[in-house]
């Protein structure tokens, strides 16, 4: 049982630092784009939005598995 | 709300033996429940109702969707009429305009193209309908319905089937599940691909699920444990922090409840979209 909420908060560990790397990318370029064509934001934003939904998504299931983990 | 977790942060310290920890509390209010705690005015209980086995009780997250639901109602309907009256909207019809315009041009023309007028009415239907329910959990004593897996998982079955739906009507039912499997891959690879296309149908509409779900709880639980800290260290010292941090988090949740809606439509009819035009 201590071992399971053990793996449940390193699980939501891991999950947090990959979905945090992978949306500080995401945002990173978005902002470099829309920096050098500031005429393109709006689609870049959008898409940008798009895909950090993707992202989370992702993360998002590791954390559903984590929460069945610790309410086992 | 101060209030209620006040009460109910002792009554949780008192069972777990003055530890004051835990956080069956949060579940509490986040979870659904079979009564309106309204305190310190009172509580209201609702019926539990079976029938032939099974629990349809109207729940605490049932009232709010159907609060979501007439106040949406009443404002739509509202609109309509103005906009009968005459073409230049005022008032809140101002507003809607906006979001009703944005939901077509931005999301159903932008990512559905040919065709999309048969799909708006869908769109606009879950757009407002999961802002509405996001923003009940914002107002006193209210709550989320989207916060409960068993709202969002209806949802995105809809989703599923109006995906499924429209792209065998466009394609015929054989058509779109050989559309499904890209152009000229090898035959080797045809029995995985054929696998994962098949999964890859079932995935995004959980994925949408558990977004939504995920995203409206994390929410509230974050604001619980903030201003439950006062409760638990027992000090006044901390509440300006906790409450400024929560008021921070709130201001968020607005933007995440526009957000969240703004998502799980444009997923859909993203989905919707490759489902029906299925060369890209």
């Amino acid at each position: 049982m201590d071992m399971a909420f053990l793996a449940a908060g390193f699980g939501a560990g891991l999950a947090v630092i990959g979905a945090g790397l992978g949306i500080g990318k995401l945002a990173s370029s978005a902002m470099d784009a829309s920096g050098r064509q500031p005429e393109a934001s709006g689609d870049i934003r959008t898409s940008m939005i798009i895909a950090a939904a993707l992202i989370e998504g992702i993360a998002l299931f590791a954390l559903v598995i984590c929460i069945l983990l610790a309410l086992k | 709300m101060i209030w209620e977790l006040a009460t109910t942060v002792t009554e949780a310290a008192k069972k777990e033996g003055e530890s004051g920890g835990g956080s069956g509390w949060i579940m509490h209010h986040v979870l659904d429940s079979h009564q309106l705690d309204f305190s310190p005015f009172g509580v209201i209980d609702l019926p539990h109702i079976e029938v032939f086995g099974i629990d349809i009780s109207i729940t605490k997250h049932i009232v709010f969707m159907w609060f979501a639901v007439i106040v949406l109602f009443i404002i739509i309907n509202y609109v309509a009429k103005q906009h009968k009256k005459s073409l230049i909207p005022t008032g809140i019809s101002n507003l809607m305009e906006i979001l009703i315009v944005f939901v077509r041009d931005d999301i159903a023309k932008a990512t559905i193209g040919k065709g999309y007028e048969k799909f708006l009415s869908y769109l606009l239907t879950v757009f407002f309908f999961i802002l509405f329910c996001n923003l009940t959990g914002l107002i006193p004593y209210g709550n989320t319905p989207t916060s409960n897996i068993a709202v969002t998982a209806t949802l995105a079955t809809l989703s599923f089937i109006v995906i499924q739906a429209g792209g065998m009507m466009k394609n015929g039912a054989f058509g779109y599940f050989k559309g499904l499997i890209p152009h000229g891959i090898p035959m080797w690879l045809l029995p995985i691909m054929i696998v994962v296309e098949f999964l890859g149908l079932f995935t995004k509409p959980f994925a949408l699920a558990v977004r939504l779900f995920a995203n409206m709880t994390a929410g509230h639980v974050v604001i619980f444990a903030l201003i439950g800290l006062i409760f638990i260290l027992k000090t006044y010292f901390v509440a300006p922090v906790s409450v400024s941090f929560a008021l921070f988090i709130f201001l968020l949740e607005i933007l995440v409840a526009l957000i969240q809606a703004y998502i799980f439509t444009v997923l859909s009819s993203i989905f919707i979209g490759m489902a029906v035009h299925q060369e890209h």
